[in-house]
């Protein structure tokens, strides 16, 4: 076995051209795989990230039916479900909110707002809205005024300082009419979020609706997206399903969550043409090995070494090959991912606006998950030691005598 | 006292089917190889020689008659253990070298002895001693492309005999070779095959080498036309 691996490995760096013609067709084979994939996951988990970290959370609590009928009627009393949550621990993450909406006018401007009534310190931790405030300050527990979103406040020509006027229909029909004065802006990635959102203290909010206390909405605090489904399990063990409805980030986007399964299974078609034509390019690089090759595998038979062997051997080298052609491939794909991760493409025009609708930034950041670069590594490498098959047959059916007349 | 058959050849025949007009390379070739012989089969090109000797060798198989080397009728074995039979019976001497460039001298000589699975101290005696004894002692350590075309023709040599096989076949083993190369290489296979009795039986056209023989079997056209022993 050793005389087999030494042979190997020195055919490997015999001809060296037609080595690094294979290890590199192999290298641009990872490094097109990884870079499609990346990319592709990168923008779904930015698409996703946007929404889950800067509005909805991994996980919210409402009343029963709330999320088919959005109306300020379906609230419910948030002291009861705290103190439903046996986990002492998790009740502590409960971050609750008022979300309605309401017509925003200052001056002469108007226009409709998703209105988010907040308590500023919970919020801050879940959605951290006081990281993105452009100008002003952030809302103060108690507090009676508004931050409003910077495209909403540049349509409503409406700046820090300035008094907001808000109507809309209250709880069980009421008149909801306020003014709030502006403490600051807030930038939100989402354009879609960008031009409609204004946040209001909680109290001010419960006020604004008349809800008597209640609220719409609670946002639980998963710090990971892996602990999701324990605490899903948990709250739906604890909580009166009958009553309420637990849903996860994939249960309130699913138009978001349909439109990655057909982006990815679009990735995954390119990524399998990919993989058919560097295939093809790797199996013709070996079968040029296999034909330049045929009198010395011949010459080799002749002396006596076994098709086994034989076989091993060539094996041996392509494999070598294929792990020189992965590993380059991972190493040059790290450096450029890693790019396109700190500067993600930027998209215009009506793809831009394709990916607005959805509510979140036309940006394009490579994924740096490590696992897409194991994966496409290994699928290459399986395809490799595939096609390697079938040279083992060519030589089992290698005649010394018409490889040596070749 | 008769000397030992290494090799019969019964009423051979070999035809090739692989253009239009089918082609018979061998037309009921008869001959015995015995123990010690120095042998050279010759004839123009495409009289055959060559095809007898790849039969002969178990490089191919014949379409009619049969080979037997020692107590095998090698024409009935199958691909696998024809491999087997020509590396512990069969050394081979090729026009071209046909050393494996990856390795050394020393690896080459080895490799079939490797292939055996013989014992490294075994090896490395007889590794030794044929280097020494085809001149190429001190060039153990040497790639094929470090050497010349009679140096890498004397590895050959060593390579073919090291399994100590039954007889070793060359193929037109001076036809690259200029006229010292050829002559030092005729003495040394010479010189083997008196003091160590190993059958040599050549393909060739060089005069040379037919000049050297004792034995010279003319093939035509797929026939033995003459077999003469040269005193």
């Amino acid at each position: 076995m050793r005389q087999i691996l030494k042979l190997a490995t020195r055919n490997i760096w015999r001809n060296r051209r037609r080595t690094l013609i294979t290890a590199a067709s192999i290298l641009f084979a990872v490094l097109f795989a990884v870079a499609i994939s990346s990319i592709s996951k990168g923008t779904w988990d930015h698409m996703i990230d946007s929404v889950v970290h800067y509005h909805f959370g991994y996980i919210q609590i409402h009343k029963k039916g709330y999320w088919d009928d959005k109306t300020i009627d379906n609230v419910f009393d948030p002291t009861s479900v705290a103190a439903l949550v046996n986990d002492q621990a998790l009740a502590s993450q409960l971050v609750p909110r008022i979300e309605s909406f309401a017509l925003s006018s200052f001056e002469q401007a108007t226009k409709g707002a998703l209105i988010i009534g907040i308590d500023p310190e919970k919020e801050a931790h879940l959605t951290r809205p006081d990281t993105r405030i452009t100008e002003g300050d952030y809302l103060e527990p108690k507090d009676d005024g508004v931050l409003v979103a910077e495209g909403l406040a540049t349509y409503l020509s409406a700046s820090v300082g300035d008094t907001l006027v808000l109507i809309s229909q209250g709880y069980h029909g009421i008149n909801a009419a306020g003014k709030f004065p502006i403490r600051g802006l807030v930038h939100f990635g989402s354009p879609d979020l960008n031009k409609q959102l204004i946040y209001l203290g909680l109290e001010q909010a419960k006020w604004f609706y008349g809800t008597e206390g209640q609220i719409t909405t609670i946002v639980v605090d998963v710090e990971d997206a892996d602990e999701l489904p324990a605490v899903i399990s948990t709250l739906r063990a604890s909580l009166d399903t009958s009553l309420y409805e637990v849903m996860d980030y994939k249960e309130m986007m699913p138009d978001l969550m349909q439109a990655r399964e057909v982006d990815t299974a679009s990735s995954d078609i390119i990524l399998l043409v990919l993989y058919f034509i560097i295939g093809f390019g790797i199996f013709g690089t070996i079968l040029m090995m296999l034909k330049e090759r045929e009198y010395e595998f011949g010459i080799l038979k002749a002396i006596g070494m076994g098709t086994v062997k034989l076989n091993i051997m060539l094996w041996l080298e392509i494999i070598f090959l294929g792990i020189i052609g992965c590993l380059a491939g991972i190493l040059v794909s790290l450096p450029i991912v890693f790019y396109f991760h700190q500067n993600p493409i930027e998209l215009s025009g009506a793809m831009a606006e394709a990916y607005e609708k959805f509510g979140v930034q036309a940006l394009l950041p490579a994924s740096t998950d490590i696992s897409i670069f194991l994966k496409q590594a290994l699928v290459v490498f399986l395809m490799i030691t595939v096609l390697s098959i079938y040279p083992m047959f060519k030589l089992a059916k290698l005649k010394p005598v018409e490889a040596m007349r070749d | 006292m008769e000397r030992k058959k290494v090799i019969i050849v019964k009423d051979v025949y070999k035809t090739y089917h692989e253009t239009k007009v089918p082609v018979k390379a061998l037309r009921g070739v008869s001959i015995d190889i015995h123990q010690g012989e120095f042998t050279a089969i010759v004839g123009p090109s495409g009289s055959g020689k060559t095809t007898l000797l790849n039969l002969i060798g178990g490089l191919d198989r014949p379409t009619k008659g049969s080979i037997v080397v020692g107590d095998t009728d090698i024409a009935t074995l199958s691909d696998n253990q024809l491999i087997d039979f020509r590396k512990e019976h069969i050394g081979f001497v090729f026009q071209s070298y046909n050393l494996i460039p990856v390795l050394t001298a020393k690896e080459n000589v080895e490799f079939v002895m490797l292939l055996q699975k013989q014992p490294k101290a075994k090896r490395d005696a007889r590794t030794a001693e044929l280097m020494a004894a085809v001149g190429l002692a001190d060039r153990m350590d040497n790639r094929p492309s470090e050497l010349s075309g009679g140096q890498q023709q004397r590895v050959a040599v060593a390579r073919a005999l090291a399994p100590k096989p039954t007889f070793i076949l060359a193929d037109e083993p001076t036809a690259n070779l200029d006229s010292k190369s050829t002559a030092d290489l005729l003495d040394m296979m010479a010189k083997l095959n008196a003091d160590e009795h190993i059958t040599f039986v050549f393909s060739t056209h060089d005069q040379r080498v037919i000049d050297r023989a004792r034995r010279i079997i003319t093939i035509e056209d797929g026939k033995v036309l003459k077999d003469e022993w040269v005193q």
